[in-house]
């Protein structure tokens, strides 16, 4: 039960990551690696403000740090045309220094004791059980924020997003800044990767300068179990599917560690071969299809 | 409407393989005037229609919209006064997304476009009646995606999406050329109408010489860069296609010729 409580928790607050990954890699189709530097980004000034005294200003700043991140790498690739990868590289391993500065030049800050979001609340309900308010606490900023991108993307500019994910040349011909609009949608996709981080390290307690490594692909990881189990349709679903994705992933890695199949540090590997071996299902399928078509034609065919 | 004075672009200027697309060109456009372009392959027709909706700029000479310099103006900027098809009918459209919100992106164009939901039911339904004028049914397919239309249908819905919002300036190069004989013809009538009903200002380049003589009122022939006829009036009507293409070749010979002697 502790075990399916706490990867709701942590599905959950990881959904939040999914989602942004989901707006850069499914509906804008961009490669966006800054996820690594915005992740921990949003961390450092969530674990830095809160342990000044501000939690809830932590996960506003921590939110906004995601945004700022994800705005340099739309920058960097439109204005400065730098290839995407890239780009997301170059904001990555920039923050990287950012995030060392921000939490005071040390590689790790513990908020045990301090007042974090997740006590606050606890405070406010002490009758209740604490697994219980740290997970609906995180289900309800996952509904939220769901909730208010799946609105955004049925609006004017959501739909320009939209639609340069879909076909650049006609969002231009329609007269839509391609430029702005890729700026914008990185920066909203870091700002609930930011979030995430946020959230992560009130939840957890502290904040360690090499959270963000590998994230990206714990974000993919969440968007394609979700697509493969759920399907895809329209962008709701797509978001709502992504946080499932999230969940059904800790749960997986969850199970994984409790049956002592690995040791905790082979998570980064679980994670990149479940990706891997997502991504490659339709190719292999292919192969297989093939080979059965060959060899019904080379039995049945008809000899000269 | 149109005025294109003197314009210029040289591809890979200094290389062997130096082009000149435009030369010297000028062209002036009045208003709701309908213009074909015909002209060999490499004639500069498609470069011009890219110089005025902006993929690159021009080295030199300029061109007026309404009065307006547009020559150095970003391309989407100018996307809200230009609408343009092209050959190609998968460019047009955004295949994930469905027949309404296609239409309603470019239906925004006119407008700031804010936070705003994209499709409310007033426009739902001028856009149903919109579409229901091609007579493809395309009406009741609304929330289709746009991916599983056929050619013909999604270039229909290309020309819908760009004059939606009456643009000052409708550019189409060879939007029938790809679809069947058929399908061609609907789609042209379908933008002869368009063009009539809104008075638009328009400039069509195609390669079939019957309908560059039957659409519109003005037919222009281009070569090297250059615009070497310019029928209207009553000249136009009297000509026919082998009368035309007479006239291609000769004009094509001499500047042939001319290039000859240039080369003795």
């Amino acid at each position: 039960m502790t075990l399916v409580v706490g990867s709701l928790q942590l599905g959950f607050i990881y959904g939040l990551l999914a989602v942004g990954v989901y707006i850069a890699f499914r509906i804008l189709d961009i490669p966006d690696l800054s996820a690594e530097g915005t992740f921990t980004f949003g961390l450092a000034v969530s674990a830095a403000l809160t342990a000044k005294g501000h939690p809830l200003m932590g996960v506003l700043f921590g939110l906004l740090a995601g945004c700022l991140g994800g705005a340099v790498t739309g920058l960097l690739q439109t204005k400065l045309r730098i290839h995407p990868i890239l780009a997301g590289i170059l904001t990555m391993s920039g923050l990287y220094s950012v995030n060392l500065a921000v939490m005071g030049s040390s590689s790790n800050i513990s908020l045990v004791g301090l007042d974090t979001l997740f006590r606050m609340a606890f405070d406010l309900f002490p009758e209740v059980d604490k697994e219980l308010i740290k997970l609906v606490l995180s289900a309800l900023f996952c509904a939220v924020l769901v909730a208010v991108l799946a609105i955004f993307f049925k609006t004017n500019v959501g739909l320009c997003i939209r639609a340069t994910g879909d076909n650049e040349d006609m969002v231009r011909a329609s007269s839509i800044n391609v430029d702005a609009t890729k700026i914008l949608a990185l920066a909203i996709g870091n700002g609930c990767i930011g979030l995430s981080g946020a959230l992560l390290a009130q939840y957890q307690g502290f904040a360690d300068i090499s959270s963000g490594i590998g994230i990206v692909a714990v974000g993919l990881a969440s968007v394609i179990i979700g697509e493969r189990i759920f399907g895809q349709r329209g962008v709701t679903w797509g978001l709502v599917v992504t946080v499932a994705g999230s969940v059904v992933y800790r749960l997986i890695i969850a199970l994984a560690l409790k049956s002592n199949l690995f040791p905790a540090y082979f998570l980064k590997i679980v994670s990149a071969v479940i990706v891997a071996a997502a991504l490659s299902v339709p190719a292999v399928k292919e192969v297989l299809v093939r080979r059965k078509i060959k060899k019904e034609g080379l039995r049945n065919a008809v000899h000269p | 409407m149109l005025y294109i004075r003197d314009l210029t672009k040289i591809f890979a200027p200094g290389t062997p393989n130096e082009h000149t697309a435009l030369d010297h060109l000028d062209l002036t456009l009045e208003p709701g005037e309908f213009v074909t372009v015909i002209g060999s392959n490499g004639a500069g027709k498609s470069t011009l229609f890219s110089a005025i909706g902006g993929s690159f700029w021009p080295d030199s000479g300029s061109i007026f919209l309404d009065g307006k310099n547009i020559t150095y103006d970003p391309e989407h900027k100018r996307a809200s006064q230009i609408g343009r098809l092209f050959q190609d009918p998968m460019k047009g459209t955004a295949p994930h997304m469905t027949i309404e919100e296609n239409l309603a992106l470019s239906y925004s164009r006119s407008q700031r476009r804010g936070l705003r939901m994209a499709v409310c039911k007033k426009d739902r339904n001028f856009f149903r009646e919109s579409l229901a004028e091609f007579g493809m049914g395309l009406e009741d397919r609304m929330d289709a995606k746009v991916g599983l239309l056929s050619g013909g249908q999604r270039q229909a819905l290309t020309l819908l999406m760009s004059t939606i919002v009456p643009p000052k300036l409708l550019l189409l190069d060879e939007h029938t050329a790809a679809l069947d004989p058929a399908t061609a013809e609907k789609v042209m009538d379908i933008t002869n109408n368009i063009v009539r009903k809104n008075r638009l200002t328009t400039l069509m380049i195609t390669h079939n010489i019957q309908s560059a003589l039957t659409c519109g009122s003005r037919t222009i022939m281009m070569d090297s860069g250059k615009i070497i006829l310019d029928l209207s009036g009553q000249e136009r009507e009297q000509m026919t296609v082998t009368g035309l293409m007479e006239l291609y070749s000769a004009k094509q010979h001499k500047t042939l010729d001319n290039d000859r002697m240039l080369l003795l």
